[in-house]
C-alpha cells in the first residue's frame, strides 16, 4: 500500500492537478472568508464552511478522476492486478493518496483561523469540530468518486460523472422539499450529506454524523473492491 | 515450474481459450506461438492473474494462483503485451516503484542498478519515460519483469513493433534468461520463436494445434526430406516396414483418418529417394498408399497449416494435416 500511495502523491504532484485543485480551493476559500469573516464582521467560519460543501463537491471528482480509470486506459492497472499487492491495498493506497491531497487543501482553515486570532479569540472547538466534519465529508465523496472512476476508462467521464453525482447531492435539500411520497422522502432525507455536514459547522459532534460520513466511506471503498474483482471474472 | 490444466476463458459465446493443458519445466524456455487473436495474451493473464479463468487450473511452483495469489505473484515476472508503464516517472522513479510494489527483499539500490545494467538502459534511468524510445519502453518493461528475480517469466509479444536490431538484442536477452529463468513467451512471428526457444506451442483459435521440441520441428530445415502418406492397414506393420528402408531416419503416426486409415509423416535423408522402395514395401504387406506427399516443408509451412485449419481432434506432434 505504501508504494501506490507514494506513487499517487507523487503523481498528484508531478502534474498539474494538486496546483489546480489547490488554487480552486484556496481562491474560493479566500473569497468567502474575505466576504463573511470581513465584509461581515465575524469571527465564525460557518458561512465559510458551509459555501465550501459545493466547492468541495466539484473539486473531489478532479482529484479522484485518474485513480482507477487512467490505470486502465494506459494499461498500468495490468502491473497492479498482476502484482503480490491485495485488491484492498490498491484501493487503499489510491484512497489515502487521493485524501491527503485534499486535507491539504483543507489545512487553509487552519490558517484563516490563526488570521482571526490576530483580531478576535477564535472559537477553537467549533473550528477543530468543522474540520474533522470538512476532513470527513471529504473521504466520503471521495470514497463515492474512486468507485466511479473504476467503472470507466475515461478520466474526463469520471470527472463529469463524479460532478453529476455531487450537483444531485447539492440540491438534495430541492429534492427533499418537492417529493411528496412520504417513504421516498425519508431516505432521500437520510442520505442528505449537507444535514450531516451542517451540524459539523455548527460545532456539534455527533455520533450519527461520524457514523454516517465514515459508513459511506467503507461501503464505497467496498464497493471499489468488489468492482475490480468482478471486472476479472468477466 | 508452470503447470497449465484444462484452462478455458469465454467471452460470452466467445472461446477465447478453448481447454489448454501444457507443463514448463524449470529453466525451460517455451515458444507460445499463434496469429493474432488465438489467445495468446488472454492465456498469459490467465497465468499471471490478471484475469480469471472460466475454468481450469494454473501452478506455479506448486502454488495455485487463486489459493494463494500473494505468493504464486511473487513467483512471476510479466510483461504484458502493452508494457504497464507510468509515463510521467523517470526510469529509475518507476524501478523503485516496481520494487515497492512487488514487495522485493533485496538491497533496493543494489537489485534495480543491476537489473538496469542487464537490460542495459542505465544511461537512460533518469529520464522520463514519456520520452523514450519504443525500444528502450519495452526494455523498461522488461527490467519491471526481472525485478525481485523471479523464477517465471511471462512476455507477451515483447518484440512487437521493434527494429531489426533491437529484436536481436531482445532476443539474446530472452535466451540468457532462460538459462535462470523459466520463460514462455509469445509472438506470432515464427522466427523469432525458433530462434529463441526450446520447444513451441502453436495456439490457434484458443487451442493447442502443436507442441513439440524446436529441433524436432525444425529438422526440415536442418537439412532431412519429409514424405507425408495416408496409408490403409495396420499401423504397427506399416511403420515396421517402412523404418526396414534404409534411408529413413523416423517414422510416425500423425492423424487416425479412421479406424483402419492414418497418416504418417516419415523423414528421411536428403538426396535419397524413397518413394518407389515405400510404395514396394506398401504392396509386399498388402496396405494401400491413398496418398503421398514429398516436400520440404519448412516450419513457415508448417505453421501456416496448423493455424489455417482447426481440425477437431488435438495433433501433438509433428502437423496438422495436408
Ligand atoms: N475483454 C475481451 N472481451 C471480449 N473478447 C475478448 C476480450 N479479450 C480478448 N477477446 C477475444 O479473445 C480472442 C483472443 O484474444 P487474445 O488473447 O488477445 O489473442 P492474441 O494475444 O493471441 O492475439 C480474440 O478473439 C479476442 O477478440
Ligand atoms: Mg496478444
Amino acid at each position: 500500500m505504501g508504494a501506490i500511495l507514494k506513487r499517487e502523491l507523487s503523481s498528484y504532484f508531478n502534474s498539474a492537478i494538486a496546483y489546480v485543485v489547490m488554487a480552486v480551493y484556496f481562491f474560493f476559500s479566500g473569497l468567502f472568508f474575505y466576504s463573511y469573516c470581513f465584509e461581515g464582521n465575524t469571527s465564525s467560519l460557518a458561512g465559510v464552511y458551509g459555501n465550501m460543501f459545493t466547492i468541495i463537491l466539484f473539486v473531489i471528482p478532479i482529484i479522484t478522476m485518474k485513480t482507477f480509470a487512467e490505470e486502465k486506459r494506459q494499461k498500468t492497472d495490468q502491473a497492479l492486478l498482476t502484482s503480490p499487492a491485495s485488491l484492498t491495498e490498491i484501493v487503499l493506497g489510491k484512497f489515502l493518496g487521493a485524501f491527503i491531497l485534499y486535507a491539504i487543501c483543507c489545512c487553509i482553515f487552519l490558517i484563516y483561523a490563526v488570521v482571526i486570532s490576530f483580531f478576535v479569540a477564535p472559537d477553537w472547538a467549533t473550528i477543530i469540530c468543522t474540520f474533522i466534519g470538512i476532513l470527513l465529508l471529504g473521504a466520503s465523496l471521495i470514497a463515492i468518486n474512486v468507485f466511479i472512476s473504476v467503472l470507466t476508462e475515461s478520466m474526463i467521464i469520471a470527472a463529469i460523472a463524479g460532478m453529476g453525482v455531487g450537483l444531485v447531492i447539492s440540491v438534495m435539500n430541492y429534492f427533499i422539499n418537492m417529493v411528496t411520497i412520504e417513504w421516498i422522502e425519508f431516505i432521500l432525507d437520510k442520505i442528505n450529506f449537507l444535514d450531516y455536514y451542517s451540524n459539523f459547522t455548527y460545532g456539534i459532534l455527533n455520533i450519527t454524523d461520524i457514523v454516517f460520513f465514515l459508513s459511506v466511506t467503507g461501503l464505497f471503498l467496498f464497493f471499489t473492491v468488489r468492482a475490480l474483482e468482478k471486472k476479472r471474472w468477466s | 515450474m508452470v503447470e497449465v490444466k484444462n484452462l478455458s476463458k469465454f467471452y460470452g459465446d466467445i472461446r477465447a481459450v478453448d481447454d489448454i493443458s501444457f507443463t514448463v519445466e524449470t529453466g525451460e524456455v517455451l515458444g507460445f506461438l499463434g496469429p493474432n487473436g488465438a489467445g495468446k495474451s488472454t492465456t498469459m493473464n490467465m497465468i499471471t492473474g490478471y484475469i480469471s479463468s472460466t475454468s481450469g487450473t494454473v501452478t506455479i511452483d506448486g502454488c495455485e494462483i487463486l489459493d494463494d495469489p500473494k505468493k504464486t505473484k511473487q513467483k512471476i515476472g510479466y510483461l504484458p503485451e502493452i508494457p504497464p508503464l507510468y509515463v510521467d516517472m523517470t526510469v529509475r522513479k518507476y524501478l523503485e516503484f516496481m520494487f515497492d510494489l512487488k514487495k522485493v527483499k533485496l538491497p533496493k539500490k543494489e537489485h534495480i542498478e543491476e537489473v538496469m545494467r542487464l537490460v542495459r538502459i542505465s544511461e537512460q534511468s533518469e529520464r522520463i519515460i514519456k520520452n523514450l524510445s519504443k525500444g528502450f519502453r519495452q526494455r523498461v518493461g522488461f527490467a519491471q519483469a526481472l525485478l525481485g528475480n523471479p523464477p517465471v517469466l511471462i512476455l507477451d509479444e515483447p518484440t512487437v513493433g521493434l527494429d531489426p536490431k533491437q529484436i536481436i538484442e531482445i532476443r539474446k536477452l530472452i535466451k540468457s534468461l532462460g538459462k535462470k529463468h523459466t520463460v514462455i513467451f509469445s509472438s506470432h512471428v515464427l522466427s523469432e520463436i525458433s530462434a529463441t526457444c526450446d520447444r513451441i506451442i502453436v495456439i490457434s483459435n484458443g487451442k493447442i494445434v502443436a507442441d513439440a521440441k524446436t529441433d524436432e520441428l525444425s529438422t526440415s530445415v536442418s537439412g532431412e526430406q519429409k514424405l507425408a502418406l495416408q496409408i490403409e492397414g495396420v499401423s504397427a506393420n506399416i511403420i515396421s516396414a517402412i523404418k526396414k528402408i534404409p534411408a529413413v531416419t523416423r517414422v510416425s503416426k500423425t492423424f487416425d483418418m479412421s479406424e483402419n486409415t492414418a497418416k504418417y509423416m516419415v523423414e528421411y535423408e536428403k538426396g535419397a529417394d524413397i518413394r518407389k522402395e515405400v510404395f514396394n514395401a506398401m504392396s509386399r504387406i498388402d496396405c494401400p498408399i491413398l496418398d503421398m506427399q514429398s516436400g520440404n516443408e519448412t516450419l513457415e509451412d508448417m505453421f501456416l497449416k496448423l493455424t489455417s485449419s482447426v481440425q477437431s481432434g488435438t495433433v501433438v506432434g509433428k502437423r496438422g494435416n495436408n
